[in-house]
């Protein structure tokens, strides 16, 4: 059984803050083994808590319903000693701003040698440390002996976030969760640290969820993409399929956002207005009141993920996306 | 770093110099008159005598001058002669201070052990009923007057029940130790005098947990706020994302942070005690530098007074030396600059 079930699999996840705002509403998807997988989504669409959700690390109070496998393991459930054990072995992950996600009293070897020890109790501080050292060369720190013995605020931005993915990959887990991982960083050394994430994914064939807001990276880097917003998947499919053939206005108004390098002098349009606040959610679709299709069904009816063409999508209308105005291709589409 | 230390190493001196004049003339410049003290009140209206005292504690001289003969004697290690004691007020300070040393040490490790705990239990459990009884525990000991909680106390346990002996140091009975540091447990430590050690542990008790528990209340608050502070930043989700357990995450990840705030505070507290345990002092009989820094002031003892403040101003210029190093070796953000 283990070996045919899909690395980490999520199904009608739910999550509930303690003041009862779902924030998290019925998210399926799956990551496997050696791929990335791309979600998307504006600031409070949900996509961290989800994730974070997997890790087992909800906010306190917070109920989560539905179900997390990870190698068909049920995780939802699962207590907090057996949680522990797989953070950090199985399942790793990287925060977006690597600054406060370093601790600054601690030298960045012995943060690093401590993910390697919580997992392998026996192991001394001077193998640990040495392991440090490895890591650090894995993600391409220069002169890592000496790196080790400093501390965060002693690194650059991208340094720092190398030695958070060093943490995280500490024990090669087999999902590597990224939240946001270039999001505070400059962007030559956004592209220095995707591929520092995929050299790795490469090398030991981990699955890599890869959250952001930036259709660009996700363009670059994915393989499948899930769009939320207001704590649902509007749209998910192949990178290929969201880019060309998308069949939902939200994601085509995300992919509008975009600047290219293809030479067209238009304009670009940005979504009017923002996202929902999650104490004020519409009724109906969560688009709506944004969306330049919306009609009076989107105003009461809630759509549902359907599967339209290639992609799963949660419009009413999406048949009405099919010809022209789709997705337009960016330069990164075409990298990808 | 060590040029910083420097810096403020030679600062010291002048800033004492400050503090020793500022003291100077505010003594002098009070209405009453130090003959009352040095005089009897039959012998007032003897113009020799009058004349005599004036002559030999220096009055007849104008006021700059007697602050530059002052400080002369200052710098050469001289504080002067107490009108009161009519012994140097150095001898004075040199019997009384160790006295509030022992006290004060014994209070700040009392109050920042249990406030540390506190504050950190009550991080732990914010909001639930542990966080409302270490705030309680703590508001009692930052709002409480050390008069009415130690008499209180001093009433229970050493009245009713005999628990705890009665004021001083050491039982009269008892049998000093060799001078050596002047804090009672060290000297009867060293001179192996193990029933003189625990007489003076044991007449510590109280007065230490008296005036400790008012630096539990401070440090418990400001622990409890840097603890919720730490565990909402990032690093303690990684720590966790790792694989870190509760109790690592809390020790070893959130309140080495909550700590450097909370140096500054147990650095203020020991010195501001040093002067500040007048009141503990005075309810447990305690031959500290604070009840000499009262008697002075009520018989306008010039030296002593000035002396007093020097120390005072002392302690908190070593206090805040040591906190700053400390603060240095606790954030490495501080170390490198």
């Amino acid at each position: 059984m283990a070996e045919t079930a899909p690395l980490l699999e999520a199904r009608d996840l739910r999550v509930t803050l303690r003041n009862g705002l779902e924030i998290v509403r019925g998210v399926t998807f799956t990551a496997e083994a050696g791929k990335v997988l791309g979600i998307v989504g504006e600031s409070g669409s949900g996509k961290s808590i989800t994730m974070r959700a997997v890790m087992g690390l909800s906010p306190p109070g917070a109920v989560i319903s539905g179900s997390i496998k990870l190698r068909g393991e049920e995780l939802v459930r699962a207590p907090e000693r057996r949680m522990r054990a797989l953070r950090g072995s199985k399942i790793g992950m990287i925060f977006q701003d690597p600054m406060t996600a370093l601790n600054p009293v601690i030298t960045v070897g012995k943060l690093i040698a401590e993910a390697v020890r919580l997992h392998n109790p026996g192991m001394s501080a001077s193998t640990a440390r040495q392991r440090a050292v490895e890591l650090l060369d894995l993600v391409a720190v220069p002169q890592p002996e000496i790196r080790v013995n400093q501390y965060v605020h002693e690194f650059s931005g991208g340094m720092r976030q190398r030695a958070m993915i060093a943490m995280a990959v500490a024990n090669n887990p087999e999902v590597l969760i990224a939240d946001e991982p270039t999001t505070a960083l400059d962007v030559t050394v956004q592209a220095q640290i995707l591929d520092v994430l995929k050299s790795l994914q490469d090398r030991f064939s981990m699955g890599l969820v890869l959250i952001t807001h930036d259709l660009g990276i996700v363009a670059g880097a994915a393989d499948d993409v899930i769009v939320m917003y207001a704590g649902k998947i509007m749209e998910s499919g192949s990178v290929r399929d969201i880019f060309y053939r998308t069949r939902h206005p939200y994601t085509r108004g995300l992919l509008s956002c975009l600047p290219t390098i293809a030479g067209e002098q238009s304009r670009l349009e940005p979504i009017p207005g923002s996202p929902p606040l999650l104490s004020a959610r519409p009724e109906g679709c969560p688009f709506h009141p944004r969306c330049p299709m919306a009609r009076d069904a989107c105003r009461t009816e809630e759509p549902v993920l359907r599967p339209v063409d290639n992609v799963l999508t949660a419009c009413h209308f999406a048949e009405d996306l099919r010809d022209g105005g789709a997705g337009r291709v960016t330069a990164e589409a075409e990298r990808a | 770093m060590t040029q910083y230390l420097f810096r403020r190493l030679i600062s010291i001196p002048l800033l004492l110099l400050g503090v020793a004049t500022v003291a100077f003339f505010l003594s002098h410049f009070t209405q009453a008159d130090p003959l009352s003290a040095l005089v009897s009140e039959r012998q007032m209206n003897n113009p020799e005598v009058v004349a005599a005292a004036k002559q030999r504690w220096g009055l007849d001289r104008s006021l700059p001058e007697q602050y530059l003969i002052y400080i002369q004697n200052l710098v050469s290690g001289d504080m002067g002669v107490s009108f009161r004691t009519r012994r140097p007020v150095l001898t004075d300070i040199a019997e009384r201070l160790p006295a509030t040393l022992e006290l004060v040490i014994f209070a700040m490790l009392f109050g920042t052990i249990s406030g540390v705990a506190l504050g950190v239990l009550a991080s732990r459990f914010q909001n639930r009923l542990l966080d409302y009884f270490a705030r309680l525990v703590a508001l009692f000991g930052s709002t409480v007057p050390v008069f009415w909680s130690g008499l209180l106390l001093l009433y229970l346990f050493t009245v009713k029940f005999s628990w705890i002996p009665g004021p001083g140091r050491l039982d009269p009975r008892a049998d000093p130790p060799p001078f050596m540091t002047g804090l009672l447990t060290i000297d009867s430590l060293a001179a192996g005098q193990f029933d003189t050690f625990l007489n003076a542990l044991h007449h510590l008790v109280l007065p230490s947990f008296v005036l400790g528990w008012s630096v539990t209340g401070i440090i418990a608050r400001l622990v409890r706020a840097s603890m919720l502070d730490a565990l909402g930043q990032d690093y303690i989700l990684a720590a966790r994302a790792k694989g870190a357990g509760e109790a690592r995450t809390l020790f070893r990840h959130a309140l080495p942070n909550a700590m450097i705030p909370t140096l500054t505070i147990i650095g203020y507290s020991f010195a501001y005690l040093i002067t500040g345990a007048v009141l503990t002092e005075a309810v447990f009989g305690w031959p500290g530098i604070g009840s000499y820094a009262v008697d002075s002031a009520r018989t306008l003892d010039y030296p002593a007074i000035i002396g007093v403040s020097l120390i005072g101003a002392s302690a908190f210029l070593l206090a805040n030396l040591i906190t700053d190093i400390a603060y240095a070796y606790a954030n490495p953000r501080i170390r490198l600059e």
